[in-house]
């Protein structure tokens, strides 16, 4: 099953980037995630390895994920080493306006071998799921910008005349 | 029916020994009273006979073999498990992070809902999906339950028979075991007791606890109890039909539940109503630290009975309406 979500953030894509390359930041602003832990050495690029976990229905459900594509600043893309079987993507484009990104956020999810019961399970699960995403979204947008303002208003102070 | 050896019993939890259902071996029970206690006068008829009896019963309690737990097939049927919990049960689940990461330890629960108990699913969902399939995690189950017909697959969710030899063996793998001291006078309790811890005095899994120096985690679940109405235990019943004796089962449930009406025995099992299930995972309890290098054994039960109870009363204050939630 895959769901994805999408939002224009009137941030640059290297602001943007730096919001969803940091782990630190996934509790605050992921919804639904209780768990997004560094699990290896390294804390990004690719072979960072994270616990993740997603409330989703009576569960928590998710795994020890591997990032396996990181092109600063476009796309970050994880697959699961255990657990229930996903692969996330996070896709950051720049507007022709040059003032905003457009962000996907993917994530393709299921139990292989789990039979008709788990195509169920994904379709029930699905509209929670994407509503996490857009949620998620929605507060990713809400902290990039405000960080985008801050640093517009740090500029404009630096370059006022004194 | 084949008689099983004793290599076979002692593997299965069983004393090769001894009667195979003895409480005294089971790893919940002290039991003190005088109907436990073997005779000192040696077997009389119909003590041999209802030896020969639970023999062959215990003959079809499969031996308990910890490999016998595939997380293959559990992963494979987490959806499965998902969906009834999430759509029937409405399940929730707290307080997971008290459970130490890695490393043995003993999960303590009370337990509800009959012999379709509805925690036990609600808990073992949330436990593999939390810490991945791959830890070890065993439940252990009335030796009745796995000597069902067509319950088999049980045992590879890592269910085996509950005796204090088979707790000692998988903690000593470095598992996760959880197990239930109420058994089955706590699961078939009236409907009206359905918010009191009832481990009826079962003090074993303290020592369990203490033998193998590993923490204690109490795992306190509301809801189960609304799954049916639970008129009785039956526990004259059963001491009259002597299932206590034969079966090791002190109770003969009477309820009210779907599709039987009046259920006696719930041996058929019956369809739960939907209550909603909430869990709480209480802090672990490391019993050296906590009670110091030699701890009374009743004072860390009393401890844990009471610290369960309070819990207990607590999501029963933030229930509103019966089987709703």
């Amino acid at each position: 099953m895959r769901v994805q979500a999408g939002i224009d953030i009137a941030a640059p894509p290297q602001l943007v980037w730096d919001f969803v390359t940091d782990p630190t930041r996934y509790l605050h602003f992921m919804n639904g995630v209780t768990r997004w832990e560094v699990a290896s050495d390294q804390a990004r690029g690719c072979g960072a390895r994270y616990r993740t976990l997603m409330r989703v229905g009576s569960a928590e459900v998710g795994g020890l994920v591997e990032v396996v594509e990181h092109e600063e600043p476009r796309d970050l893309a994880w697959t699961s080493v255990t657990g229930v079987d996903q692969r996330g993507r996070w896709r950051l484009r720049e507007r022709a306006d040059g003032a905003r990104t457009r962000v996907e956020l993917r994530l393709q999810y299921g139990v292989a071998g789990a039979g008709l019961l788990g195509w169920v399970a994904e379709q029930v699960a699905a509209p929670a799921v994407r509503e996490n995403l857009r949620r998620s979204l929605r507060e990713l947008k809400r902290q990039a910008e405000h960080e985008q303002a801050r640093a517009a208003a740090a500029a404009r102070r630096a370059a006022a005349p004194r | 029916m084949p008689t099983q050896s004793a290599s076979a019993r002692s593997r299965n939890g069983h004393h090769p020994n001894g009667t195979p259902f003895s409480p005294a071996e089971d790893v919940f029970g002290e039991h003190d009273s005088a109907s436990d206690r073997a005779s000192a006068d040696g077997p009389s008829p119909i003590e041999r006979l209802l030896r020969a009896v639970s023999g062959t019963i215990s003959s079809r309690v499969p031996v308990a073999d910890l490999d016998e737990r595939d997380p293959d097939y559990i992963r494979e049927s987490l959806p499965a498990q998902w969906l009834l919990a999430s759509l029937w049960f409405r399940g929730e689940v707290r307080g997971l992070g008290n459970i130490p990461e890695e490393g043995p330890v003993l999960l303590v629960g009370n337990h509800s809902g009959g012999n379709m108990s509805p925690d036990s699913l609600v808990f073992t969902l949330a436990f593999s999906t939390y810490f991945g399939v791959e830890r070890r995690f065993y439940q252990l189950a009335h030796n009745l339950v796995l000597s069902m017909p067509g319950l088999g697959f049980l045992r590879k969710y890592g269910t085996v028979a509950a005796s204090a030899q088979n707790a000692e063996r998988a903690l000593a793998s470095g598992a996760a075991v959880l197990v239930y001291p109420g058994g089955d006078r706590e699961v078939h309790r009236p409907s009206w007791e359905a918010n009191t811890i009832d481990f009826d005095g079962r003090r074993g899994f303290v020592r369990l606890a203490l033998e193998h120096d590993v923490p204690i985690v109490p795992v306190v679940a509301i809801g189960g109890q609304e799954t049916a109405l639970f008129l009785s235990r039956g526990e004259g019943l059963s001491k009259l039909l002597m299932l206590d004796r034969l079966f090791r089962l002190k109770v003969l449930p009477l309820s009210i539940a779907a599709p039987w009406g009046l259920n006696v025995g719930d041996m058929l099992g019956h369809i739960p109503l939907p209550a909603k299930i909430t869990v709480e995972v209480l802090p672990a309890i490391d019993l050296r630290e906590q009670f110091g290098p030699d701890p009374d054994v009743a004072e860390v039960y009393d401890h844990v009975t009471t610290t369960m109870q309070e819990t207990l009363d607590a999501l029963a204050a933030e229930r509103r309406l019966p089987i709703l939630g």
